[in-house]
């Protein structure tokens, strides 16, 4: 197990390729739940959660599909796994763990068919991730959601106070933050570690 | 024969999980009471937080954990209320309906005649600048919107003087817009009244006239003429008790600032029915 590998897998999901602002994967819930910090950070851990969990499930699946030679059925069949395993999540949080449960509260359905677990599980595919890598990838990939939607609640609250013009407010204005956003971490692609 | 796998595969994985969440959700199930839901559906469901629980859902189980009382919700009308007490199966008494009064009436008729805001469209922030907001009167309402921007219900607006003023028929007393008023010049009545006192400056008469046109200057003609002995002076701003105003409207006529008003704008003499 190269430490290094894991690194470079984490540093690339979390910020040269982040989720949303390179990828523009769960740009849904960006949108969505990022008016207030602490929903913002709810939805963030949800996210990592759910696409850890996802990521770790999908493989074996992966596997199976592969021996039966059905590689164009990865889609469908993540979506089916995805589904099934956030319901299985939440029945199991709300008997086993309720605190957890409220703190993730009404996030955990929302996540169910966002495209960025999706994202993640087929992208662990594409690159030929093994187990350790898959996960770490998923829970990077989650960190780098929850570091994109930080910020940009951090912003919406301040734009809250600001004085656009009448066309602009509300959404508008947020997409174009977002876009901004967006080509700051554009900035980081160049970024390589010489191991 | 590949379709067939492809239907096989999918198949068997669906069912596979069909079976465990359908075992899970009898493993791991959590018994809510039914009842919760259907005094969820009586609650009106705007989270306006006015029963001082986190939302309508936390309202509904206060409710049936009786810790609440089955009228916790201040934005229930008469009808939604007795339904929950049927779900809960207790009486419920009548009560009267109340509404949020805005204390002032001032607005650009008290703004500072030489000075001007441009900052942020706020009152707490109004506030933060200098002492008294942009007011000269250290009363009156800011006329910034901290209070319609707190409304639900859209029951509360900025009237053309720059005041707060509420929407009696949309308002459902949550009373959201006097927690978030900075200056405390929110405060409730019932819904019946007429007769009101829009002004909330407890200074002397001499300084309340001079920091505003429509203020309260505690002349106590009011309270002179008033036959029920309903309007009394309290710290220098009359103050109507409703238990015994009959809004014949001898303080609006009295009033020499115009201050006291009729709101209904009915004048008439005879008592007010009692409110269900």
């Amino acid at each position: 197990m190269q430490w290094t590998t894991l690194f470079d897998i984490a540093l690339g999901a979390i910020l040269i390729n982040n989720f949303i602002l390179a990828q523009f994967l769960g740009i849904c819930p960006f949108m969505g739940v990022s008016k207030k910090m602490d929903t913002a950070v709810g939805m963030g851990f949800a996210v990592i959660f759910v696409m850890g969990l996802a990521a770790a499930l999908c493989y074996p699946v992966n596997l199976l599909l592969d021996k039966l030679e059905l590689g164009y059925m990865q889609t469908v069949a993540f979506i089916l796994v995805i589904a099934a395993l956030v319901q299985f999540v939440e029945m199991f949080l709300k008997k086993a763990v309720p605190t957890l449960y409220q703190a993730l509260g009404v996030y955990l359905p929302l996540i169910t068919t966002n495209c960025a677990v999706l994202g993640v599980v087929l992208l662990n595919v594409q690159n030929d991730y093994n187990f350790i890598e898959s996960v770490v990838y998923g829970i990077t990939g989650g960190a780098g959601f929850l570091l994109a939607i930080v910020l940009f609640a951090s912003i919406r609250e301040r734009l809250e106070f600001a004085d656009p013009p009448k066309a602009f407010r509300g959404f508008p204005i947020a997409l174009v933050t977002a876009g901004l956003m967006a080509l700051c971490f554009m900035g980081f692609q160049g970024l390589r570690i010489p191991w | 024969m590949n379709i067939f796998y492809a239907v096989l595969t999918l198949g068997a994985l669906g069912g596979l999980f069909g079976i465990v969440l359908s075992l899970a959700s009898k493993v791991f199930e959590v018994k809510t009471d039914p009842k919760l839901d259907l005094i969820l559906d009586c609650l009106p469901g705007a989270n306006c937080g006015g029963c001082g629980y986190p939302g309508c859902a936390g309202c509904a189980a206060a409710i049936l954990a009786r810790e609440a009382p089955v009228n916790a919700c201040p934005s229930c009308s008469g009808l939604q209320t007795s339904r929950i007490a049927a779900v809960m199966g207790v009486e419920v008494k009548a009560q009267e309906r109340r509404v949020a009064f805005v204390r002032c009436s001032g607005g650009d008729r008290a703004s500072r005649k030489f000075e001007r805001y441009v900052g942020i469209e706020d009152c707490v922030a109004a506030m933060k600048v200098s002492g008294n907001g942009t007011l000269d009167c250290s009363f009156g309402c800011l006329g910034r919107g901290t209070c319609v921007r707190a409304c639900k219900f859209d029951a509360i607006h900025i009237n053309a003087h720059g005041v707060a003023e509420v929407d009696q028929d949309k308002c459902t007393h949550c009373m959201q817009c006097a927690k978030a008023c900075p200056r405390h010049v929110i405060t409730d009545v019932p819904y019946a009244v007429d007769i009101v006192v829009p002004c909330a400056n407890l200074e002397k008469g001499a300084q309340a006239k001079a920091n505003c046109s429509v203020s309260c200057i505690g002349c106590r003609l009011c309270e002179k003429n008033c036959p029920t002995g309903a309007i009394t002076v309290q710290d220098n701003v009359a103050c109507i008790d409703y238990s015994k105003c009959t809004s014949c409207g001898a303080c609006v006529a009295k009033c020499p600032r115009k201050l006291i008003t009729d709101i209904h704008a009915t004048g008439k003499v005879e008592p007010v029915a009692p409110v269900a």
